[in-house]
Formats: structure tokens, sequence, C-alpha cells
């Protein structure tokens, strides 16, 4: 499959990214080889622990390490309702808190409930959320753009209220001693406890690659394309015969197992949980992730939320400010540059160019800025 | 397994929701009034998103800060006049209004200004670079954060010690409620300044030209409208009706004035808009006394810590079964 470069628009072609352009047209083999040893050193981090990057004396790097993972899963997931799909949520900590309540009534003793392994209440936790995406889903997502995006937001506020108001739920006293994985160290202590983060952090990044391969293979599915049609023209694919509203549901679904996977995670790190960490704020700093590194683009939302939780645990000088510091770089971002730090790439559409070289010879040039772009003329031929 | 998931729906003997309904019963029309007086300070704050949704097809995320700024600005005014938190003065009538009065104006003035300067700064840009729907709203969220921010770096976490200019004393009993003094000036100060918003963009010139460019802005701009001054007269308009709400809300909860304060009664404002219909002036005023006393009753009958997710639940309902609210949308609509 080589690619040849486009003759005839040579100054578009310089518009392009030149990395990404680059990178995708590597020969599998290629890319795994720049991959694998990236990955190798990912795992590394929290062991090599490298003096610019780490975030000591202020902060413990091994759970600034996991804390950093667990944003970028949940930059993921909301990346399928928001990047994917351009369904705003932003109630997605509802989702997050849904998936951490789960593990925690189902493994600490301070719940009433039967208590099962961690391994067994992780599946559930995302089950029991996808459920609730199902439920918020259904009614609401007839709705669009604004109206949605204030209903999710209601929703993740209702799920706050229920766990301050509900008593099974134990409002702000909360669950202590959250179950974690199975495992011990050579002296018989636990693998993952609550002070290490390394071992957390490797749970975290492999499920991170598993759920990428995933999700990757959704996106380049038919269920995909779907949600790129729906993103950029919703009544177009209406009209178009696509069955827009089940896809819409299938997106809110997919992106609330991952939300309840990484409240999971989270619970069992921190091994307490309670209704003061699921507020709208947190809500927004997820979705501040995934708008800053650019909704739509799986490497932008990864970078978005290394910026929005590593940042501040490395500066913590900064720390107090953060909210203000990415209330102001949302505001500069929007204005500027509106599709993110990386715009979505979308990989459809390169390969529909590369059928219109096959066909006629000739490049089409299309734009592969993301959805919340503004159509310039110029950019598209 | 099943008995133990029964378990948790029935912990400890008890359901997870109780129902007080004698509570309910007795208190009804103390609710109802109680719940009037709130209603109209939410529809003051909903009018603020119906004209600016109205004209800009924008949900203004942050006008919850734009009157939890007023909000300051009471607190601030009365500090500076000397009022301490905690005992209430003795006032004469005159000088008593004399200092409503200038809260008033500085609350007014402050929120006035806030919203026209989130208009310049987040959403005239981005107007002008014909950004779509949604990027609006995230700018709308970054500036909500921004002016949060501020506050909270400014006087910290805690909600500033209530002021008191006036004690809330029953004037008369309805239906065996007492009604207060506070309650009163609340809703008739209130209903006054919607009639007042009502006239204004139905009767006057300037008015005109909000209903143009809220029906047609392009026709509007050739019919020689200036879209901008109108965008602008809005979120002015919005602003000072939110300045007037945030003395009302100091009025009736002194402990309004912190950081965070905004936010809920601003997700409740919009839900007062939209239960009424986003986009109509007559609308708002419905919707938020709705609301108001929903949430009364909600927490009646459920108890205090249900009055907030009454109000989102609300919100979800109206939204699911009537997006365009009781009465529609109708800014725009042209009436003589």
């Amino acid at each position: 499959m080589t690619v040849t470069s486009t003759p005839t628009a040579p100054a578009a072609a310089k518009r392009r990214r030149p990395i990404s352009e680059w990178w995708n047209n590597l020969p599998r083999v290629q890319q795994w080889l720049v991959l694998v040893p990236l990955v190798v050193l990912i795992y590394l981090l929290p062991v090599l622990n490298p003096p610019i990057l780490s975030t000591q004396p202020g902060y413990n790097f091994p759970i600034a390490m996991f804390e950093v993972s667990r944003y970028a899963l949940v930059a993921i997931g909301l990346n399928i309702v928001v990047g994917q799909a351009g369904l705003l949520d932003l109630g997605y900590v509802g989702f997050f808190a849904v998936g951490a309540y789960v593990m925690a009534l189902f493994t600490s003793p301070d719940s009433t409930l039967h208590k099962l392994p961690f391994l067994i209440v992780l599946p559930i936790a995302m089950v029991v959320t996808m459920i609730f995406g199902v439920i918020l889903g259904t009614p609401t997502l007839r709705l669009r753009g604004d109206y949605l995006a204030i209903v999710t937001l209601g929703f993740g506020e209702i799920v706050r209220l229920l766990a301050d108001n509900v008593d099974p739920l134990r409002g702000n006293s909360g669950f202590q001693a959250v179950g974690h994985p199975p495992g011990t160290n050579a002296d018989g202590s636990a693998l993952f406890n609550n002070s290490d983060g390394t071992p957390w952090y490797w749970l975290c990044v492999t499920v991170i690659i598993i759920v990428l391969f995933l999700v990757g293979n959704l996106e380049r599915s038919r269920v995909g394309r779907a949600w790129v049609a729906i993103r950029d023209d919703e009544d177009a694919a209406e009209i178009m015969g696509l069955p827009t509203y089940k896809f819409k549901i299938f997106a809110f679904v997919s992106g609330a197992a991952v939300g309840g996977l990484s409240g999971a995670l989270y619970a069992g790190q921190l091994g307490f949980v309670n209704n003061q960490k699921f507020d709208v704020v947190t809500s927004m700093l997820f979705l501040a992730a995934v708008i800053l590194g650019g909704a739509g683009n799986k490497v932008g939302v990864l970078l978005g939320a290394i910026v929005v939780a590593y940042v501040p645990l490395r500066f913590q000088a900064i720390a107090e400010y953060k909210y203000l510091i990415f209330g102001l770089a949302l505001i500069i971002l929007m204005i500027f540059r509106p599709q993110g730090l990386l715009g979505a790439r979308q990989r459809l559409l390169t390969y529909g160019r590369q059928a219109y070289q096959r066909l006629l010879g000739r490049g089409e040039q299309i734009s592969s800025d993301g959805s919340l772009a503004p159509e310039t003329p110029g950019e598209k031929a | 397994m099943t008995h133990d998931l029964s378990s948790l729906v029935l912990a400890q003997g008890d359901s997870w929701i109780t129902f007080d309904v004698k509570g309910f019963l007795d208190q009804f029309w103390a609710n109802t009034i109680d719940g009037l007086a709130y209603g109209s300070i939410y529809a003051l704050v909903a009018l603020g998103y119906t004209l600016v949704y109205g004209v800009l097809k924008l949900i203004n995320f942050a006008h919850s800060e734009v009157f939890i700024y007023g909000a300051y600005a009471v607190w601030f005014t009365l500090f500076g006049l000397g009022f301490r938190p905690g005992d209430t003065p003795e006032l004469p009538v005159f000088e008593l209004i004399g200092f409503l009065l200038l809260a008033l104006l500085a609350a007014m003035a402050v929120s006035g200004g806030t919203a026209v300067l989130l208009e310049r700064v987040a959403y005239r840009p981005l107007r002008k670079r014909g950004a779509p729907k949604l990027v609006f709203l995230i700018t709308a969220i970054g500036a909500s954060f921004v002016l949060q921010q501020i506050l909270f770096i400014w006087r910290g976490g805690n909600a500033e010690q209530g002021i008191r200019l006036m004690r809330n004393e029953p004037v008369f009993k309805l239906f065996g409620a007492d009604v207060t003094n506070v309650t009163i000036i609340t809703i008739i100060a209130s209903v006054v300044l919607m009639l007042a918003t009502n006239m204004f963009v139905n009767r006057t010139k300037f008015g005109r030209g909000i209903r143009a460019v809220a029906q047609d802005p392009d026709t509007a701009t050739l019919m020689g409208v200036n879209k901008e001054r109108v965008i602008t007269l809005t979120f002015l308009i919005g602003g000072l009706l939110a300045g007037a709400a945030a003395l009302f809300y100091m009025m009736k909860v002194p402990q309004g004035a912190s950081y965070q304060g905004g936010f809920i009664l601003g997700i409740k404002a919009f839900t007062a808009a939209v239960l009424g219909g986003i986009g109509n002036l007559r609308g708002a005023l419905l919707g938020g006394l709705l609301l108001g006393v929903a949430e009364n009753y909600g927490q009646s009958l459920f108890g205090g810590g249900w009055r907030d997710v009454v109000a989102f639940v609300l919100l979800v309902l109206v939204l699911m079964v009537r997006p365009t609210g009781i009465l529609g949308e109708s800014l725009g609509k042209a009436r003589v």
C-alpha cells in the first residue's frame, strides 16, 4: 500500500499535518517498531521516576502516574461520546460515580451487600454503568446540542445528590476498605495497596491499551462510521437511512462502560468512596481533557488527559489555580483553535482520498479537522 | 445473593425515600408562599437565559456567575456602608429603602457589567469567526470556570457571613401561613421588573430591534438594526435583572454569596426558563414560580436534601416531554 503525495495540490498538502501523514503511511511493522519500545517506556515510568518528570517531593510519583492514567481512561471513554458521536455530555462524572459506587457496594465491609472479589465486580460495575447509560440515553438522546448538554449535566447532579441523600449509599461517611485485585508481594503483603501506585498504574495502562484496541476497532467498523456521520450532520445521516437514535445510544453506552470501569479502578486504588468526589467540576475537568487534546482524536485526548491530570500534580504551585487555568485555556482554545491541540484525524476520509487517487489519479482534498472546527473556505475542496 | 440485593434497597429496615405526607399538608400554604418568593427570584435570573437564548440561540452557561457577582456586589456595598454581619439594625423606613436601592443599583451595575464584558471577551470573537454552536457552549463553560475561580482565589471557599438589612417579619396571614415583608418585597419587585422588561421588549424601539434579531438576524441587519448593539443590550438587560435577583436572594438567603453559589441557582433558573418555554418572557415567570413552588413541596414531602433533586428531575422530565416548554419559544414571534 504505497501512497504517493499528491502533486496537483502542493500548497494544500503542506497544510496537512506532516507527522500524522507520515505515520499513517508507515507500514504496520515499522509502526510496531516505534510503538513497542514506547509502550515499554510508558510501563517503566513509575520505576524510572525520571528527575524532570517526577512530581516528587510534592506528590508521590507512581500515584501521580496512576492519576494520569485514570484521566486518560476517562478521556478515552468520554471521547467516544463527545468526540466520535458528537454528543456533548456534561454529566460523565455520573457514570464514573456509578462505577465507583458499584465497586464500593460489592467489596467494602461497610456495605450490607454480599462481598465479591475485585475482578468479578469490575465487569459488574461496567454492566451496571451500561444499564445507567441506557436509562439516561433512552429518553434524552432525542434532544440535541445545548439541551442534551444540560440534561446530562442534570443527570450527573442527580447521581451526586442521590449519593448525598440515599441512606444505603452512606453520603459523606462513605465506604472504607474498598476491594483491590488479588496478588501479594514476596513478604505476603497485598500487591495492590493504596500507598503504592505502581501496580495500579500498570493495571490501568493495560486496561487503556485493551480499551484503545476495542475502541479503535469500533471506530473502524460500521458503528464508527455511523458515529462520524451523526457527528458531522445528524439530519443528513438520518435521511440517508441511518438509525441515528440507536447509534447514539450505542455511543452513550460504550462511553458509559469505560467511565464505569475507570470509576471502579479509582475506587479500588483510593480504597474509599464518598459523595465528595463526583461533582460537576470534575465532570468539567474530564470534558476539558477531551476538548483540550482534540475531540475525536484518540492520541489527542490522551495528550489532553495528561495535561489536565499531570500539570497540577507536577507544578504544585499552580494547583490552586488549575480550574482558572483550564477555564482560560478553554476560552482561548475555542477562539483560536476550536478543534483542540490535535484535531480529529478522520482516517475514513483518508481512505476515501486514497480511493480517489487510485480511481482518478488525483487527490481529493478533504478537511481533516474535527467536528468542532468551523468550516472555513479553502479547507474543503 | 438475591436477598442481599433486596437488603440494599431496604437497608436497616427503612426505604430509600421517606414520604412525610402530614408535614406536606400542614406546611402546604407556607410552602406555596415561600415557593413563590423563591420562584420570582428564579424567574428574574431565568429572564437572562431566555433573552440571550431568544436572540442568539445560545445557552449562556456563565449567566449563573453574572448572578453571583451581583450577590457579591450587594454584600460589599452593605459592608462598605458600615453594616456588619450578625446584627440586624433598626432603621427608619426611608433610610432602609435608600440603602436597599443603593445595594440594588450596585448589584445591577456589577451584574450588567459582567454580562456585557462576558459577551465581549468570550462570545463576540467566536461570533466573528462563525463558530458552531457547541463551541459557544464550551467557551461559556470556560468563562463560568474563570469567573468562579476569580471569586474563589479572592474570597476563599467559604460563603460570606450574611448581612441583614431587615428582619424577615410576618406582615399578615394568608390561609394560616405567614407572609413576611421580604416575601412581599421580593414578589412585587420581581413582577414589576418582569412587566417592565416585557414592556421594554414589546413597546420600545430597542425592544423591536431585539425581537427583529430574534426572528431573523440577517433580515434585521438589512433593515438597519445594529445586531451587535442589540446583542450587547440583551446581555445587559439579562445582567441587570440577575443583579436585582441577587439582591432579593441576599435578603432571603443571607449566606448566599459563595463562589459556587451561582451554579445551583443558575441551573434552577435555566430549568425555570425551559419549563416555561425558553425564549419566552412570560414563560420565564411561569416556569420560575412553578419551579419554586414544586421545589418547596418536594422539600417538605421528601426532606431537605431532596430539594435540588426535585429541580433536576423536573429539568430532565420537562426536556424529555416538552423541550419547548409550557408556553413554547416566542421571543422572535412577531407581536404588535
